[in-house]
Order: structure tokens, then sequence, then C-alpha cells
């Protein structure tokens, strides 16, 4: 009696158990369903879509019901996963490399890009989706995602560069921001900043690359030169790396608390108002958001200051490129959707109203929805498009190739931090980061 | 006798009774029940060991896999790896240096009558063993951070001591490493040694005691040599440990990224060559080159401790 009892409910454990597994996810299916159109015109398709970004995945659900209000004959169900950064690259380079598991849609960060085109890329090539297009958004932006003339990511922004000045400390100091037009004015701006409150005029990462990267972008150098070949010892580059090294040993800057501008200590830092400014791309303005709340409307957002009069003013910095794999079963869905959410002139509204990005698209730059108050014009001021404007023609593109990866890296882990905290020879140091990774 | 009784009966009774007869069956019944072990070891160990092995001469990328010869290692003379092997090699004998002698200590001391409150202590000791090392390395990076207002600068402070940038300098990145590692792993060491030291039989220390052994005599003459196959056995994993090792300084430096490679470690490498460049090839290489050197240490360290000698 008791065996019979217990071989019954191994059975039974067994049973829910298959069952389980096949019940193919409808719990998630009925979580999405507010996706879905209300009219019962067309069955919808599931894509599934991977992000590392929270505020991405809220911006693709939202430009899904979008989608299937405008096209009522071909409804989706988007079902977006957020994964952390490196365990969502990771799993998709995995997915891909195997042949199995990969979503249709998928972010891929800049730096990790070049990963993703090795071999014979595993990503459906999005031409005839990007081409149309071509003549309404800056080029560089989809440029930086192409391999032998095809096109395989589209960007949300610019990332154009700025600088952002604390008004209240150089006010303090008796500097107006709109004196500072070269790096050497910043410099001269900083001795003031030091001298008159003794806080440093900026903070520099000694462990991540935006410190570095658009201060040679703006001078026309680069880590890879056009032809993908490793350039990061030229003169320009050692320049720069000069150039910042003096403004730590005249303790104009440091190197930003933690390593970096995305480090816990560094928010803390600039938030009780120990640094003058923080030069980083459009798209850092969230942080000041989230994690900076007590210097509301003390930020000015300015272009950067240029290396002669007359030069450079921003460089294009970071990204994120949407693709479509090829184990997608509605490639061509996918591509509409994708083109919908990052080309269309709507889907790029949203990309400012929701994620505060510069969109690809400038022909939207002047329209009136751009205009609206929202909680970035609320944080910053109102004029923060002319801004953009103003330096929209001054960005140069950054080439981006198989070794990207590892100049990155390489300029994370040794170069900023050997030249920055330990001070050695900046020539040296680029000559032996360089000499690795060639 | 028995064994041809059971051979006959198996083989002239009709199939039913064969697969009842199978688990009494003295010469399938071993295979039946290490099966389970074997079969999880070849899918699970043998298999992917052998196929790294192959990956090692490989170049692998998505639809073009190749053979490359002995190219990946030959990569592997450069900067990057010899500081991966030289932070792995340093955190290993730190951590043999502090993992070996303190639990010992401790666990003689939780096992003594005169100690009170040794369950107390037992159990604390153990607690930091169950918490993720994912949560422990994030509250350590935290409690080691740069600003003044951290918590070990803060308690610096109090001895009048500067702010210390813990992250930024290498001995220090190595002294956290060790302190996390020891602050995980004492407990764990702490059972194995008093599992080891409640096998010494009573007798021996009481008969010490007749002759007129003093406490001292009895740790060095009796404890300590009795303790020598737990010894062997928490020296061994502890190496394998020490080379082992990856989420501590993953968490420490938030993803693999430290300074001039300060937190660097040889799976570390691996992790960063075969994931997050790509290179699964190169990976599998430094992966073989880790086995290699994990299994010559044990090796001699096994011989020198004369584990292979047969007992007397």
């Amino acid at each position: 009696m008791r065996k019979r009892l217990l071989i019954l409910l191994t059975l039974v454990l067994i049973a829910v158990t298959v069952l389980a597994g096949c019940s193919n996810n409808s719990g998630g299916n009925a979580a999405n369903d507010k996706n879905a159109p209300s009219g019962d015109s067309a069955k919808p398709t599931k894509l599934t879509l991977w992000t590392f970004n929270a505020l991405h995945q809220t911006f693709y659900e939202a430009m899904a019901t979008q989608w299937n209000e405008t096209n009522p004959d071909k409804p989706i169900t988007l079902e977006a996963t957020t994964y952390p950064y490196d365990d969502m690259h990771n799993s998709l380079l995995v997915a891909l490399q195997t042949g199995t598991g990969a979503p249709d849609l998928a972010d891929i960060e800049i730096s990790k890009f070049a990963n993703y085109l090795k071999g014979d890329p595993q990503l459906a090539e999005l031409n005839d989706v990007v081409e149309p297009e071509l003549s309404n958004i800056v080029q560089s932006r989809v440029d930086i995602y192409a391999k032998d003339g095809k096109y395989y990511g589209i960007d949300f922004h610019i990332g154009a560069a700025v600088i952002y000045y604390n008004t209240e400390l150089l006010d303090q100091a008796g500097v107006n921001v709109d004196d500072i037009k070269t790096w050497a004015d910043f410099e001269e701006a900083g001795k003031k900043v030091l001298a008159a409150t003794g806080k440093v005029m900026t903070t520099l990462e000694t462990g991540d690359q935006w410190s570095f990267w658009p201060l040679i972008s703006q001078r026309g150098s680069d880590f890879l030169d056009k032809d993908k070949k490793v350039i990061l010892d030229n003169q320009a580059n050692i320049d720069t790396l000069t150039y910042l090294q003096n403004l730590v040993k005249q303790k104009i800057a440091v190197g930003a608390p933690g390593g970096g501008h995305h480090a816990e200590e560094y928010y803390g830092f600039m938030n009780s108002g120990e640094s003058a400014s923080v030069f980083m791309p459009f798209w850092y303005m969230g942080r000041f958001l989230e994690y900076m709340p007590d210097l509301k409307g003390k930020i000015a957002i300015k272009p950067m200051p240029a290396w002669e009069e007359g030069g450079f003013r921003s460089a294009g910095m970071g990204g994120t490129g949407t693709v479509v794999t090829k184990q997608s079963k509605s490639i061509d869905l996918a591509k509409q959707f994708a083109a919908f959410s990052k080309l269309s002139a709507e889907g790029n509204i949203q990309i400012w109203k929701q994620l505060g990005f510069d969109p690809i698209r400038t022909d939207v730059w002047d329209s009136p929805e751009l205009k609206e108050a929202n909680k970035f014009s609320d944080y910053f001021g109102d004029n923060i498009f002319d801004t953009l404007n103003e330096i929209k023609d001054e960005i140069n593109a950054v080439n981006v190739g198989e070794l990207t990866p590892a100049a990155s890296d390489v300029v994370k882990s040794q170069v900023m931090n050997r030249a920055l905290v330990d001070l050695e020879d900046p020539a040296k140091v680029l000559k032996d980061a360089a000499d690795s990774i060639k | 006798m028995n064994t041809k009784f059971a051979v006959d009966a198996s083989t002239s009774i009709p199939r039913s009774s064969f697969w009842r007869s199978l688990p009494y069956s003295k010469k399938l019944a071993p295979y039946i029940l290490v099966s389970p072990f074997i079969i999880s070891f070849l899918i699970f160990f043998a298999y992917p060991v052998i196929n790294t092995v192959i990956m090692s001469f490989q170049e692998i990328l998505p639809g073009q896999v190749k053979y490359v010869g002995t190219e990946n290692y030959e990569n592997l003379t450069n900067r990057q790896f010899y500081r991966a092997m030289y932070n792995s090699a340093v955190y290993t004998v730190l951590t043999l240096l502090v993992l070996i002698p303190v639990p010992l200590i401790f666990a003689v001391l939780l096992n003594s009558k005169a100690m009170r409150f040794t369950n107390f202590f037992r159990s604390t000791l153990f607690i930091p063993a169950l918490t993720s090392v994912v949560v422990a390395g994030t509250i350590f990076r935290l409690i080691f951070g740069e600003l003044p207002g951290s918590l070990m600068n803060e308690f610096l402070s109090l001895f009048n001591v500067a702010p210390a940038n813990f992250k930024q300098s290498a001995p220090l990145a190595m002294f956290i490493m060790v302190i996390l590692a020891t602050w995980r792993w004492i407990g764990i060491n702490i059972i194995y040694f008093l599992s080891g030291l409640q096998n010494i039989p009573h007798e021996l220390y009481e008969s010490a005691e007749i002759d007129g052994a003093n406490a001292m005599d009895k740790f060095l003459k009796i404890t300590l040599p009795l303790l020598k196959p737990v010894t062997i056995y928490v020296l061994t994993i502890s190496i394998y440990g020490g080379f082992a090792m990856f989420t501590e300084s993953y968490m420490l430096f938030a993803g693999n990224n430290s300074p001039k490679d300060i937190g660097l470690t040889i799976v570390g490498y691996i992790y960063k060559s075969g994931i997050q460049k790509n290179e699964l090839g190169f990976g599998s290489a430094i992966g073989i080159t880790l086995l290699g050197i994990v299994l010559i240490i044990n090796v001699i360290q096994l011989k020198f401790f004369g584990l292979f000698r047969k007992e007397d």
C-alpha cells in the first residue's frame, strides 16, 4: 500500500516536471499582453529582445505598443529582458557561437561590438532599412557597426562629448564658462578655481576611457586609423596624455574617485561639489539626475574646449547598436521593428523624451517635441539642444575595428593608470600599450 | 558458491526475472551502482577536458573554425599572462600561509576543554562560508573604498593613519583578496581540522601526561603528526582553490577590470580572453596550461609529504 502511494507520488512529480517544461513560457506571454493589439485582426508575432539597461527595455516596450497601433496588420508581442552588462554580452556571444538560443533582437555596446563581427557575423545585415534613412541621420553612427559595407547595428544616439560645469564653483572663482574656448583656457581656469576654492577643476578617469578617447578624437586621432591599424602611440595621443598628466601634476585635476565617472565614490564626490567640471558624452546626463540630485540647477552643459581656436568642440563617444540575429525566425519583422524604434522620427523623439539621449536623426533636433519641458530640462535648463546644434558638425567619426576591444581594454587597465596615477612618461606608456595589442 | 548460483539463475530464467535478479548480481551490481558517477564524469568532466585540449589548437570563430597549430600557446608569452600567473601564485602562497596554521590553532582551541562558548565560536567562524562570494566581494569593495569616509579608512583614521587607496596599489589589493579569502574559508578549514582532532585517541594524551609531557609537547608530538592526513588534504585543496580563484577578484574590481591588472588572476585571464574577447581557442590554451601547472605542483607536494608511499 505504502509502496504504491510512493510510486504514485513519484509519477505525479515526474508528470508535473515534464508538463511544466512543456508550458513554453505561457506565463511570460501573459505578462506581455499589454503590447498585444486589442483587435483580433492578425496573430501577433513574438519577438524576443535582450538588453543591458532597464531604461532601454522600457523604451522598447513603449515602442512595441506604438508599433501595434500603427501596424495593426502585423502586430508583435515583444518579450524584452534586461541582463547585467557583462552577462548579456557573454551569453549573446555564446548563443551566436553555438548557433542556438539567441534572441531576435539585442543591444550590443560599442566597445564589445567588434567581437560579434569576427568570422562570419551571425547578425542580419540591415542595409535595406538603414540605407533609405542615411541622409537624415548622422552616418558615422551606423558606420561604426559596419563590416565590408554591410550595416549590422543601429545606434541610439550621437554620444556627443560635452562638458558639464559646476557653475556655483566657477562663479566663486570668478570664471565665466563662455570664456573657456580652448584646453589652454581650461587649464588657466583650473588654476583660478584651485586658488580661489581649493577644489579641483575636473576629474579624470584612471580606469576607463572617457577622459582620453573624446580628446584624441577631437584632434582627428583615434586608437585605430581608417585601415584599422593601431595608432595608439602617435604624437597627437602622446600630447593629449601629456596635457592630462600636467593637469594632475598641477593638482588642477585628480583621478576620479573609484577610478571612473561611474563609480559610487565618484558620484558622492561630484555631488558634494568637490569638482568644478566633468567632460563626458551627452548620455551621461541621466547619471546627474539619478545619482547627483544636489547639483540640480547648478550644471551648465557646454561644448568641449577645442585644441585650438576654431577646432572641433565635440566627439561622438560610446554607443549601443541594436542588432537582429540570424537565428531569428522573423528577421524581416525584427528589422522593421528595429528601424521603427531607432531610425524613425517618432522613435528618435521618444529616445530623447524617455532616455535623454541625443538622437541620431538630426532633423528632429529642431522639432517642438524636443523643446518641451521634461525632467532633463528641469535639471539642466532649457537650452540643451542649442549646445547640441552648435557642435553637430564638429564631430569626427571614430574608427572601430577588430582591435577596438583590445585597445579599449589596454587603455582602461594600463594607459590611464600608469600615466595619471604613477605619472610615468606618456610616450613610453602608449608605446607599451600599442605594442601589446599589435 | 553463491556467485555461481546467481550467474546460473540469471542466464536460465526468462527476461522479466533477469531484471529482478539484476540488483542481486554480484558481477553487475557494482557497475550499475557506480555508473551514475562514471557517466556524469565522462559527460561533464572527461569530454570537456578533451574538447578543451582540441580547442586550444584551434581558432574558433562563428562559422570559421580552423587549426592554428601551437599559435595559441606561443601567444601565452605576454605580459598579461605573466602578471596573472604571478598574482595567482602569490595569492596561493599567502592563503596557504594564513589558512593552514590559523585554522589549525583555532581548531585546537575550540577542541580544548578549557575553552568556553565553543559552540558559539564554531558557528560564528563558520557563518562566512555560507555567504555568497558575490555579496561578500561587493561589501568588501565598499569597506575598502578609497574615499576617507569608507569603513576601513575611518578605522585607520582612529590611529592617525592617512586614508589609503586600496584598489590602486598592488600590495594592498593582494592584501584585500587574502583578507577576503581568510574571512570566508577559515570556518571550513576549522571544520576539517576539528574532525581530524576528534579522531585522535584520547589515551595517547593520557599516557603522555603520565610520562610528564606538557601541553606544548603534546601539541607538537601528538596532535601535529596525527593531523598530517588532514593537513595534506587541506593543503591540496587550498593549492587548487588558490589557483582557481576568480569570483573574489571579479567582484572586488567590479568586472575583472583592475588597474594595471593588479587583481587579474589566471582564471580571470581565461574569462577575459575566452568569453570577453571571444578568443575561445586562446582561452582553452590558458586553461590547459593552468591544469598542467596545478597538476605538477600537487604531485610534487603529495610526493613530498609521502602520500604515494605505502603505509607501513
